[in-house]
């Protein structure tokens, strides 16, 4: 029997679980599929990370390095190449690994930090032949970062989302040609400074309001058509490009792998992709909690880290508990301009001093409030100069706001300039 | 000399391997590409029809349900993913009934058994989401869905086990008579047999050419379909067809055997083997099965895809001599796939009557078995890891796909020299991220167990490279 398991040892996972012996738990098991710690920023080997946490610029397996290092000084036990294949409603955790075997352990809490996959080419239905050459952008990334090949020579990128843009940096670097970055949005999906720092700098040119209507070649890419869209992102006739590559990378969205969260039976969000999550990430299940990318999806990892943090501490703290009977609840609603929240439940009387709230908007804002609002009160507002989808937002409200709450609250947008 | 060679490894090729390999005689397959199951087999809707649609009388009903009584035991002794789910044709209005009273009456003449019209309420309480459009359905028991890459590996194997040569990226560039046979050039050089078999699917029409004219032809018809997450995999239960038009058999919504469900195909000329799918081909499956079933997310779509069916002009299967000794098995659509062990069957028939002797082997191989980690019960599981630990590592997180599986599969009668190879084999990268987490490894795999560069690892057939160079790399 195990205090708690987190499943996933990247950053969401690692975070956790150091917060967790932190706060007390002296028996924790972290389960992760792939060979090593750290997850996903193994291969995000360009700079950018830890700017919030660290307050200072860190490459992917340098943050996730500061993580195993901080889990190395505990007794926290890690079992690597192993896959978790089943979590029960009663927290027992079904693995199997090449040298672990298969094993059924039992749990007193569970952090669910599985993080997320991304969308494929199906899940758009880009028309055309189905040639050899059309990668994720991530697949991309581990076959240059971690597997030292290249894809491809001639490239064209389809999503404006980050990982997107740092494959478009990184495969000019190691001497492809990137032809086009096209976003079928308006604006990108991803933060200014890759827009910045991958495209302007190499002179890649940004299609916004376009698409990828066709992949031509029999055996491998031979080219891409882009056309531009309406506002119901319609590809208009007339408008096509012709691009000549061997190589399409799509960066269309990221969606938490939560596989495991469904089969135990935990309440999902249909807006985050992820479980509802009370304040203190503790799913509808007591006792398993989900944090990071497998909740929803983060643009930095130092709010994933913070995130985990939470969820780490508050196992600890369920566990010293044994739990305790249910308190008063509050709603979180999306009003005007967000799209999802989380938390989406807020148990005031777990909030200690304050409760950060996080969350998106739909469209791009210029100066901008963010109301709270109860009914008919607004309990908070706070002003932005910028707002857009791709970046997330996030508000603190302190306990004493959340005490004049009724049954629900309401996050919106109130744009006072037009953007 | 061969007794008989058979062009092209589909699933028309692989069941009359098949059933020659019960037989004393040398066999020889050739397939052009680098795989089997490569073609039409890979791409159709992996319906077993119960076998009301053809016209009496012909090949196709004939053959129709003699296949599909066959592959009832062939799958199970072959260990072929088949569920005998049964299928379901909606009338939208009283002027469609009369078109399920037809297909009726064609099955009773077919010796379709337990067929049933149903009413509109009756038939959505056998399938709750289908359209409260529907006023009337004819339900056909019989019909099965299967996995039909696998049962033409399953037949193709099966006929390597039993002695049958299988020559992959084999291609035949021409078929001259010679004393006693057929002098069959490929690019890979000459072969002789006594008698040649064209299983060559679309090309049958350019293959029966090479040796005389012909007299039919082969129009391909291409289908574009969609494959859904599982999420949507029990959206119905049993395959739901649309009144059959001059377009084929409409746009079906139906369960998959690996749990997904699979939404198409519309019909359309193409020329050669063009399977690309296109907007308005897409938007055209999408509206239909709407119509059938509207509460279809697809926006769970995992994949979409496009076959290309050999239709001959005939209006039935071509099984017939194209010139001495050259059997011809043209203008397979569907129901190929269901009709498939018994055109086998069939052309073994026809090859016995012009004179191949036919003298049973002692010992037949009529079984097969393959590893499936995912459908384990636990105890099994914990077994196998234990005796082999390759079983522990999971390699597709989707699907639950082991090392230990493509390392089985690579050790098979017809081991995969391709990523889509190992996907047709085991299903990793088959799931919801397509391939997108598994790739790299199965590619680590296939270069390790091959022994060749991860660059030249290929996707599917030849030609379609995943990798064009190494990273600049620096101090090592």
């Amino acid at each position: 029997m195990y205090d708690l398991i987190v499943i996933g040892g990247g950053p969401a996972g690692l975070a956790a679980a150091c917060a967790a012996w932190e706060g007390g738990l002296r028996s924790i098991l972290i389960v992760e599929r792939d060979q090593e710690l750290g997850g996903i920023l193994n291969q995000c080997i360009h700079n950018g990370f830890g700017l919030h946490y660290f307050k200072e610029e860190l490459t992917g397996p340098e943050y996730a390095g500061r993580f195993i290092r901080m889990l190395s000084d505990t007794g926290v036990e890690v079992r690597l190449d192993t896959m978790v294949l089943e979590v029960t409603a009663d927290r027992q955790v079904h693995m199997v690994g090449k040298t672990t075997g298969y094993r059924v352990e039992q749990a007193r809490s569970i952090v669910l930090a599985m993080g997320c996959r991304e969308r494929t080419r199906g899940a758009i239905g880009i028309p055309g032949t189905r040639p050899a050459g059309v990668f994720t952008a991530g697949a991309a990334q581990r076959y240059v970062n971690m597997e030292g090949w290249m894809p491809g020579n001639r490239v064209v990128i389809l999503g404006s989302g980050d990982i997107g843009l740092i494959m478009a940096r990184r495969m000019t670097l190691e001497g492809a040609k990137v032809l086009a970055c096209v976003e079928v949005m308006p604006y990108s999906g991803g933060l200014n400074r890759n827009i910045v720092q991958c495209l302007h700098d190499y002179d890649i040119p940004l299609y916004l309001s376009h698409t990828v209507t066709d992949i031509r070649g029999k055996d491998r890419v031979e080219q891409v058509v882009v056309s531009q869209v309406d506002e119901r992102r319609n590809p208009i006739p007339g408008t096509e490009m012709v691009f000549d590559c061997d190589t399409l990378l799509l960066s269309v969205g990221l969606i938490p792998e939560n596989e495991l969260t469904r089969q135990a039976g935990v309440e999902m969000d249909r807006r985050t992709n992820g479980a509802v999550v009370y304040e203190n990430m503790e799913t509808s299940i007591p006792g398993v909690f989900a944090c990071g990318n497998v909740c929803h999806v983060h643009d930095l990892v130092d709010f994933v880290t913070a995130e985990s943090q939470r969820a780490g501490a508050a196992a600890a703290r369920y566990v010293a508990q044994n739990g305790d009977a249910p308190q008063r609840v509050l709603q979180v609603r999306n009003g005007d301009g967000v799209t999802y929240t989380v938390p989406q439940r807020i148990r005031p009387d777990r909030v200690e001093k304050r409760c950060d709230l996080f969350f998106r908007v739909n469209r791009i804002c210029g100066d901008s409030e963010i109301l709270v609002t109860s009914g008919d009160t607004q309990i908070a507002r706070f002003k932005r100069e910028h707002l857009a989808p791709g970046e997330m937002e996030n508000i603190t409200l302190p306990r004493v706001l959340l005490d004049k709450a009724r049954d629900e609250i309401t996050v919106s947008i109130r744009e006072v300039e037009q953007a | 000399m061969y007794d008989v060679i058979i062009i092209g490894c589909g699933i028309t090729g692989a069941a009359t391997a098949f059933e020659l390999s019960r037989y004393r005689l040398k066999v020889a397959v050739v397939e052009r590409e680098n795989d089997v199951a490569i073609g039409t087999t890979k791409a159709n809707s992996a319906i077993l029809h119960a076998g009301y649609d053809p016209m009496p009388g012909s090949l196709m009903a004939r053959l129709n349900v003699r296949g599909v009584e066959l592959a009832r035991t062939l799958c199970e002794k072959l260990d072929v993913p088949y569920v005998p789910c049964g299928s379901m044709v909606l009338a939208f209005s009283q002027q469609e009934k009369p078109h399920l009273e037809e297909l009726y009456r064609r099955g009773q003449a077919n010796g379709v058994p337990g067929l049933a019209l149903l009413t509109g309420d009756e038939a959505r309480e056998l399938e709750p989401n289908l359209s409260d459009a529907v006023v009337a359905a004819l339900h056909a028991p019989s019909a099965a869905i299967c996995s039909p890459w696998e049962y033409c590996l399953a037949l193709a194997e099966t006929a390597v086990r039993n002695g049958v040569q299988l020559h992959r990226n084999t291609g035949v560039t021409g078929l001259s008579p010679v004393d006693g046979g057929w002098l069959v050039n490929t690019d890979k050089g000459q072969m002789w047999a006594r008698y040649v078999v064209s299983a060559a699917g679309v090309d049958c029409q350019q293959i029966h050419e090479l040796a005389a004219p012909c007299p039919y032809t082969i129009h391909p018809a291409r289908g574009q379909y969609y494959l859904l997450d599982k999420s949507e995999g029990d959206r119905v239960g049993r395959v739901i067809f649309q009144c059959p038009n001059d377009l084929g058999k409409g746009v079906l919504v139906a369960p998959t055997v690996h749990g997904n469900l699979i939404v198409g195909p519309n019909s359309e000329p193409v020329e050669g083997e063009d399977t690309s799918t296109t907007a308005a081909g897409l938007a055209f499956v999408r509206d239909k099965a709407l119509k059938s079933v509207p509460s279809v997310q697809f926006n769970q779509s995992i994949r979409n895809f496009a076959g290309v069916r050999a239709v001959a002009d005939t209006g039935d299967f071509v099984i017939d001599w194209a010139a001495p000794g050259l059997l011809d098995l043209a203008g397979i659509c569907s129901p190929g796939l269901s009709a498939a062990p018994a055109i086998g069957e069939y052309a073994v028939e026809l090859l016995g009557a012009d004179g191949l002797a036919l003298e049973e082997k002692e010992q037949f191989i009529c079984e097969r078995h393959r590893t499936r980690f995912k459908q384990l019960p636990q105890a099994e599981r914990a077994a196998l890891v234990e005796r082999q630990t390759a079983f522990g590592r999971v390699i597709c997180r989707c699907e639950t796909v082991t090392e230990g599986e493509i390392l089985e599969a690579l050790a098979g009668p017809i081991p995969p020299c391709s990523v889509d190879g190992v996907k047709r084999r085991v299903n990793a990268g088959m799931g919801r991220c397509q391939g997108g987490f598994c790739g790299p490894r199965v590619v680590e795999i296939l270069s390790r167990e091959l022994g060749i560069s991860p660059g030249e690892v290929v996707q599917d057939q030849a030609g379609t490279w995943l990798l064009a160079r190494e990273t600049k790399g620096g101090d090592k």
